[in-house]
């Protein structure tokens, strides 16, 4: 399962490092996304609350170009078909979706996130180290595990790019709510880290519960 | 098949709303604090009690859909769901009156259960783009099981996140658990509660058979064409 797993990815990858089409889309999304936050809320920096809220609110979005691009391939090539013709365990073809979102989530944030330091934020990213790197992973998990769940439900939709947004935003408000109240201490002028084991293992509780809950439902889905 | 007994259940919520109505009215107290506007408190939190497990219902209808492969489970997913979106949505606008009379505003952020209703309500409208946008019945009937699985998981764990994310606990005239309540009002909570819950199944009831005897008919027609 993981041999295969591992081959689903580095197709997946393969794919990606050639075409370029999601990540590139992803970080050039989040930066427009902060000028548009710098404009809408007429703000040069921001600090605290406002801070951590518009880095979570531009990452969920990012994240839906990820999760609609993220069966592209497999759909406009029909390689679905070939996919599903060989004898593919549909957890280990989750597992690979999931890490291969995850690791473009990854790619996205090592460039968005300074972006988001350099362009808006107050206090500078020096103080939220190392504890925003648990945060980010821990939230790249859960959006990796819902996200690839949702990507592969809306796959055989006609409305796929209506639907993906529709579902993935909901599914990820608790997720929300945790990191942008973990990340917000974090982003104050005075940088503290109250309360940051009560988000973090709420976020560590949503993720087991999404991924588990994928792996469970994910057989369900492409089949025949 | 769906039919059996429905119309003692109707019987018996008719009886135990009208019973929950003349509670509310004429026996259950004016609340001291908030005195009459209090009693939409009887339709509105049985409502989302029932809403709620509803939606956990459908979840678990999906499961079993999923695990027989039988169709009918999916109908009964799909019903349960449908009627608490339904219900959701009185839930919603109930809520927002109550929040204007004793608190002032249409709608209170730091109201946890309100805003994790909200949620709960936008996840679960996705629920008939999704199920309507594929065409193949297999497939339409068990990508919804598995929508209804997920959503049935995220209602607790949403409720969870949003309890948590709530800084100013509003001061509470009384729990809405019932823990608090004076005896009088929680009788006519619990009365209006098994006449909402029956009301939901006597609805569910009724719109499988309906949905049942639709299909039947199609069917029926069909076979008529053939044979002609």
């Amino acid at each position: 399962m993981i041999s295969t797993a591992r081959a689903i990815l580095r197709k997946d990858l393969l794919i990606e490092w050639r075409t370029k089409e999601s990540v590139p889309a992803m970080v050039l999304f989040s930066v427009t996304v902060y000028v548009l936050f710098h404009f809408g809320l007429d703000r040069d920096s921001l600090d605290g609350e406002l801070a951590s809220g518009v880095l979570w609110v531009t990452m969920l979005l990012a994240a839906v170009i990820g999760v609609t691009r993220l069966f592209a391939a497999e759909r406009e090539q029909g390689g679905i078909d070939g996919l599903l013709l060989a004898p593919v365990d549909r957890t280990s073809l989750f597992v690979a979706k999931a890490a291969a979102l995850f690791l473009f989530l990854t790619a996205v944030e090592l460039v968005a996130v300074p972006t988001f330091a350099l362009l808006l934020l107050g206090p500078g990213l020096g103080g939220a180290f190392p504890e925003l790197l648990a945060i980010l992973a821990l939230g790249n998990l859960g959006i990796a595990a819902v996200g690839a769940l949702v990507a592969a439900l809306a796959a055989e939709t006609r409305a796929r790019e209506l639907i993906v947004p529709l579902l993935l935003l909901p599914l990820l408000v608790p997720l929300l709510i945790a990191c942008a109240q973990a990340t917000e201490p974090l982003m104050r002028q005075d940088a503290g880290t109250e309360d940051l084991g009560r988000w973090l293992s709420v976020l560590t509780l949503y993720d087991v519960v999404f991924v588990l809950l994928s792996v469970a439902v994910f057989d369900f889905l492409l089949e025949d | 098949m769906y039919s059996k007994g429905l119309a003692p259940l109707a019987a018996a919520a008719a009886v135990t709303i009208t019973t929950a109505l003349a509670l509310v009215f004429f026996y259950a107290p004016n609340d001291a604090d908030q005195g009459f506007v209090q009693k939409i408190f009887y339709i509105h939190v049985p409502m989302a009690i029932v809403a709620l497990c509803g939606f956990v219902a459908g979840g678990i209808f999906g499961i079993r859909h999923l695990r027989s492969g039988d169709r009918s489970w999916d109908m009964r997913s799909y019903v349960a769901i449908h009627l608490s979106i339904i219900l959701g949505l009185a839930v919603l606008i109930t809520g927002s009156i109550w929040a204007k009379a004793s608190w002032g505003h249409w709608w209170l952020w730091d109201e946890p259960v309100l805003v994790s209703f909200l949620v709960v309500f936008l996840l679960y409208c996705v629920y008939y783009p999704l199920r309507f946008s594929i065409e193949d019945p297999d497939r339409q009937a068990r990508y919804s099981s598995v929508f209804a699985i997920t959503a049935g998981a995220f209602v607790p764990l949403n409720f969870i996140a949003v309890r948590l994310a709530e800084k100013y606990t509003h001061p509470r005239v009384l729990s809405q658990t019932g823990g608090s309540l004076p005896g009088e009002m929680r009788l006519t909570f619990l009365v209006a509660l098994l006449g909402m819950a029956l009301l939901f199944v006597t609805l569910w009831k009724l719109e499988l058979t309906a949905k049942h005897a639709s299909m039947q008919l199609k069917r029926l027609r069909n076979r008529a064409r053939v044979a002609a």
